[in-house]
């Protein structure tokens, strides 16, 4: 993981490497303080010296000086490594997600792509920056200091050293146990933000079904473990301070008495004991700064750790070294030769099994099924969203996987089941897929999508903000924008996934005589829950259980497929035929 | 650095994450006092506890000031002048006076954590609670994922700077007054002198907070709007790549991404200023009573054991100084957070229940709507003049276009919304006189937008009848058929349901929630599209068991189908917000007006 870390780091290796040279020489002179102090006093106090007095403080206040310019110089550098490698990072994993494809991102969760890009990044981020601005100042402190602590006085430091090794024990022991403890936290807390979420966007239904006590039960519930829970931790880690700082204090206590004896016996100077006390707070600091460190390197390295698992994810659906574009002018004749589909790889139930079906130029085939029949997966086939598990999908005679992506894809039109819009104006969205688009084709696409007139109803026309997601329409509004995006590319094969879902039945209509007059210009695929959409159709599969059930027009569907006049039924009603005006209906019998 | 997450993930944030203050979110309090004020008001319960704690903070405070002391004392008077036995007792002395100090350090912050943690659940509670009593228009006002990710990201604020910074504050503002006294008695001028550091730091600490506030202003700026591209490329994905519009989506992301980066490295270059700015600060303050020290030291004005004391004094005084620059910037934080979710909690709350309200008891199901008015922002009237009967037992259709007005009638019957005027009354009763939770109960809905807990089907059907056992929540799923599908998920009725029930398909979902109302077994019952997302061969069926249900029960039933319609009793046809038609489906149909036309277009082409 680190060396996935580095690869980002090697492009700006020249600032991160003099980023740590600063940092090295800034160690030397926060050592070299103590240092001075000691010979001011030795040789300056006790000596009754003033000029070793006035110039060992002018020399410090020197070193001073440089050291600012260098910690700022360190800084400075290490926050540019660190932003660009953040940078770099969101480049890359943004362009890697543009690669992905549906059977990618199926498996992604929209949140957990976001954290990636954002949350992981800047964790990943922060331990560069931090490892470059104190990462190797505290080994280095640490040891600078305990060689200058020998120098002052070996007897001395060696008292020191089994203090050292306890309190790099209890340091270590301190890391080890935060991790669990910080990670049963993160659970209590994903599970109160849990609850809050649901309260939050099932207000209706709590309050529906009067559930706003039991709904307080479990938030209570899960507010207790958490708050249980973080007091240990917050106990834990405000122990740690003390328990460090315990030992600093035993150390002072030490070099008072020890190297006070030897002082006594002449051995040692008290500027070497000012100096040695002086000595110890430097080698103290850093650890504790280590326990700060260790979480944001642990936090960053499983940052790193995800982010590698998206950068490392391999395109379920890329382009073929020998893909060609499709011949322009395409006529758009759609082949599915005994296709099978699972949804992860083979080892899931069929999704399709052995579906062949055969889309002439300009035909309309219409496709029905129960809810999770099959029917989008089907569809989804032709895009090449997904590829086939086994069998083969052709347009014009060719193999879409054989297709270069880009040319596939300019193509086809699609509206999708669920309807997405992007912030912008309305005009910006229907032209979406064709940035070229003139006024009068997007006009155009939008009065076929029956879109036109509510559009013209809005504050400014087509000029109209959409917010993010299309929250400010309807869903039947964004349905129908869709539509006119879709139509607006003039694609050679159209496909409507229950498109229309959200329109109420008149407006459908309409959006229908629209369609059927631009029909023949496309082969077209629509899915469908509503038989009144799929009466005109060329074709008509039904879809069941993943396999066609039947297919044919209306009239020979009626004569043949139990399935079909069963849903035929369901939607017209008992005693109801096609041969009969819908007026004669008669009024369904009254449930009392 | 803080980034607006989505909000499936705004979980993902830590509250106990040790992250230095966010610099990101440096946001003043617009009334600063008052949030300050809502905060104490919940530290207020744990009086006794804080006392102690302040005491606690107080002694250690104090037993830290001794300690240098000790030291000069120790090399003045017992290393200068060679008494062994005085060193020892004084060892001894520095040696117990030390270990009390971080004892008490580690009381205080035990105590802390438990009051801060306490008065921060109290805090979440009381959100909670006042969250579930807020009227639908808050939720409708406030789009989930926002709130949701506000508020988590608000608690998070108030949560680390009350939870780490009240013993810090305490103790560096009693470090620093007690270090600046024990100075003053021990050597007048190597005090003053001292203090000339403070205003220097203080000088250095605004200036450099200053450049840093504004260069996060603007990071946070760039981030807001480098967030919503990721966030609306992500979940358009499928959509971008369908109309091949990658290129220009990656251009967009760039851009942002480097106006994200520049602003980071101006912002942050300035903000790590502060480190080693403090930090040389501190050497200035050693190396002015070194030199200082010294040069008093050879005229006999001061004691080597003093200088000593002094300059672990000076290490002691630049700390909390150096703490208090980042404590502002986490208070500031904290005061922003809270002001926000004390907003949430002062939002009125639902209207209170009338002062006569009666309870519910054996519903005949007699629901009236008499000339009722109603707007959902003033000027816009969404219902005009609204009259309707629905007798006991009656199957009520609602038919119109999107947008008509249907939902509205059922969000005023469940007094989701308070009408404008008019009248609407269960048996005779107004339902402003009846208490909102008896009204509730006896009402049945099956809403258009499905919605699922995480938790296992089982439970998720329960929800509608608490006490219901596990056969009656079997046959509740049975009835809606769909007992089927679930039989088929991995656990059964043991299966958990994800977040957003991503596992299930919408009219999967919508099977569920019928079930749920079946189980609920109410006096009047509310379908809102509740069929709309499953095929037309399952609905059929679920419209058998549906009727059965119905019997006896007052139904409201919306629906784009109207085969859903026809087995109502009465259909009523709204458009605009008015009643245009009404009677049964034959009475509509030979009416040929609006419905007949609307019955019409479903089945245009009928007869081939």
């Amino acid at each position: 993981m680190i060396k996935k870390i580095l690869s980002f780091v090697k492009p700006y290796w020249k600032r991160a490497t003099l980023a740590l040279i600063l940092l090295t020489s800034l160690v030397f002179m926060d050592l070299s303080i103590p240092r001075l102090i000691q010979r001011i006093i030795d040789q300056g106090i006790n000596k009754h010296n003033q000029s070793v007095v006035l110039q060992t403080a002018a020399i410090m206040i020197g070193i001073s000086i440089l050291s600012t310019v260098i910690a700022v110089g360190n800084s400075v550098l290490s926050v540019q490594v660190g932003e660009s490698v953040a940078r770099d990072l969101r480049d890359t994993l943004f362009l890697k997600i543009q690669k992905y494809a549906y059977g990618n991102l199926d498996q992604q969760q929209t949140g957990q792509l976001m954290v990636r890009l954002t949350s992981d990044s800047s964790a990943v981020q922060r331990l560069v920056q931090i490892s470059l601005r104190i990462g190797t100042r505290a080994p280095l402190l640490i040891i600078g200091s305990l060689i200058l602590m020998f120098n002052t006085s070996p007897s001395l430091a060696l008292t020191m050293l089994p203090l050292l090794a306890v309190t790099s024990i209890v340091i270590v022991f301190f890391i080890i146990k935060m991790e669990p403890l910080f990670r049963s936290v993160q659970q209590k807390l994903d599970r109160l933000n849990t609850v809050l979420q649901e309260n939050i966007a099932g207000a209706r239904l709590v309050k529906a079904f009067v559930r706003a006590d039991f709904e307080g039960e479990r938030f209570e519930t899960a507010n207790e473990s958490y708050t249980d829970h973080s007091v240990r931790v917050m106990r834990f880690m405000s122990s740690m301070s003390p328990a460090l700082t315990v030992f600093v204090n035993i150390g002072m206590v030490i070099v008072i008495w020890a190297g006070g004896l030897q002082s006594i016996h002449g051995n040692l100077s008290i500027g070497q004991i000012v100096a040695f006390t002086n000595y110890l707070l430097t080698t103290m600091t850093p650890l504790t700064m280590m326990t700060q460190l260790s979480q944001t390197w642990a936090n960053g390295l499983v940052s790193a750790k995800r982010v590698n698992e998206i950068l490392e994810t391999v395109p379920e659906v890329q382009d073929a070294p020998d893909a060609a574009s499709l011949p322009e002018p395409t006529p758009g004749r759609v082949v599915f030769e005994n296709v099978n589909f699972h949804y992860n790889g083979n080892g899931d139930e069929a999704v399709l099994e052995g579906i062949d079906l055969v889309a002439e130029p300009g035909e309309t085939v219409a496709i029905l099924g129960a809810t999770g029949s099959g029917k989008s997966t089907l569809i989804n086939l032709v895009p090449r969203f997904y590829d086939t598990s086994s069998g083969r999908v052709l347009i014009d005679g060719v193999d879409v996987r054989k297709i270069k992506e880009d040319s596939l894809l300019a193509h086809i039109g699609i509206v999708a089941q669920e309807t997405i819009l992007f912030s912008g104006t309305i005009r910006d969205n229907i032209r979406y897929g064709r940035p070229d688009a003139t006024d009068e084709q997007v006009i155009a696409a939008a009065k076929a999508a029956q879109a036109h007139d509510f559009i013209l109803v809005m504050p400014q026309g087509y000029e109209s903000h959409v917010e993010a997601r299309g929250a400010n329409l309807s869903g039947g509004q964004k349905q129908r924008i869709a539509i006119a995006r879709a139509l607006l590319l003039d694609p050679r094969i159209l496909i409507l996934d229950d498109s229309t879902s959200s329109v109420d039945v008149e407006t459908e209509t309409r959006i229908q005589q629209a369609l059927d007059q631009q029909m023949h210009q496309h082969t077209s695929f629509v899915v469908a829950q509503r038989i009144s959409t799929v009466l005109n159709a060329d074709k008509i599969i039904v879809i069941d259980k993943g396999r066609i059930a039947a297919q044919g027009t209306h009239r020979e569907l009626m004569q043949t497929s139990p399935i079909y006049q069963e849903i035929y039924e369901s939607q017209l009603g008992n005693g109801f035929h096609a041969e009969q005006e819908p007026l004669v209906v008669e009024a369904g019998s009254v449930a009392k | 650095m803080s980034f607006q997450t989505a909000p499936q993930t705004s979980s993902v944030r830590s509250m106990m994450q040790r992250r230095p203050a966010d610099p990101g979110r440096i946001e003043k309090a617009k009334d600063p006092k008052r949030a300050l004020k809502g905060l104490l008001r919940y530290l207020g319960p744990f009086k006794a506890g804080m006392a102690q704690v302040f005491f606690f903070v107080l002694i250690y405070t104090l037993l830290g000031l001794v300690g240098p002391y000790l030291m000069g004392v120790a090399i003045d008077r017992f290393i200068s002048n060679k008494q062994v036995a005085g060193l020892a007792t004084i060892a001894l002395w520095m040696l117990a006076i030390y270990l009390l100090n971080n004892l008490f350090q580690a009381i205080a912050a035990w105590l802390m954590s438990d009051i801060s943690q306490r008065a921060l659940k109290q805090m979440r509670k009381d959100l909670f609670t006042h969250l579930q009593s807020l009227p639908i228009a808050f939720f409708d006002r406030n789009p989930a994922g926002e709130l949701m990710s506000r508020l988590t990201n608000d608690i998070d604020a108030v949560n680390q700077a009350v939870s780490q910074n009240v013993t810090s504050l305490i103790a560096s503002v009693l470090t620093m007054a007690g270090i600046l006294v024990a100075m003053f008695i021990l050597d007048r001028w190597l005090a003053l002198a001292s203090l000339l550091v403070v205003p220097i730091m203080f000088w250095f600490t605004q200036f450099v907070a200053r450049y840093t506030r504004k260069g996060f202003r603007e990071l946070q700026k760039h981030l807001g709007e480098m967030n919503a591209v990721i966030e609306e490329s992500i979940s358009g994905q499928k959509v971008i790549k369908a109309f091949r519009r990658n290129d220009s989506v990656v251009e967009t992301f760039r851009q942002r991404n480097q106006a994200v980066f520049k602003a980071g490295v101006y912002a942050n270059s300035y903000a790590l200023l502060l480190m080693p700015l403090t930090n040389v600060l501190g050497n200035f303050f050693v190396i002015v009573l070194a030199g200082l020290g010294g040069w008093l030291a050879l005229r006999n004005l001061v004691s080597v054991g003093i200088i000593a004391t002094f300059i672990s004094y000076g290490q002691n005084f630049t700390n909390p100084l150096r703490q208090l620059a980042n404590l502002y910037n986490s208070i500031q934080a904290a005061l922003a957070g809270a002001e926000r979710v004390f907003e949430v909690i002062d939002t009125p709350a639902e209207l209170d229940d009338g002062p006569q309200a009666v309870t519910l008891n054996a519903v005949h199901g007699d629901v009236r709507f008499e000339n009722v008015n109603f707007a959902y922002r003033p000027g816009v009237p969404v219902l005009k003049d609204i009259s309707l009967e629905a007798k006991p037992g009656e199957i009520f259709a609602l038919v119109g276009p999107t947008g008509a007005g249907k939902t509205t009638i059922i969000n005023l019957l469940t007094r989701f919304y308070e009408i404008n005027g008019g009248r609407i009354s269960i048996d005779g009763r107004d339902i402003r006189d009846i208490y909102k939770a008896d009204l509730r109960r006896e009402l049945g809905l099956v809403l258009q937008d499905t919605y699922l807990f995480s938790d296992t089907v089982m439970e998720n059907i329960r929800f509608g009848r608490l006490d219901a056992t596990d056969e009656e929540v079997f046959e509740a799923a049975k009835m809606a058929d769909a007992d089927h599908f679930i039989w088929q998920l991995p656990h059964g009725y043991d299966t958990l349901l994800s977040e957003r029930a991503n596992n299930l398909s919408q009219g999967q979902r919508q099977l569920l929630s019928i079930s749920r109302a079946i189980l609920a077994n109410p006096s009047i019952l509310i379908l809102d599209e509740a069929t709309s997302s499953v095929d037309t061969r399952t609905e059929a069926r679920i419209q058998k068991a549906l009727l059965r249900l119905m019997a006896g029960r007052t139904s409201f039933v919306i629906a784009h189908r109207l085969s859903t319609i026809r087995d109502a009793n009465h259909v009523l046809v709204i458009n605009n917000g008015e009643i245009i038609e009404q009677g049964t489906h034959q009475e509509l149909l030979d009416k040929k007006g609006f419905y007949h036309h609307l019955y019409l277009s479903q089945f245009k082409g009928q007869a081939i």
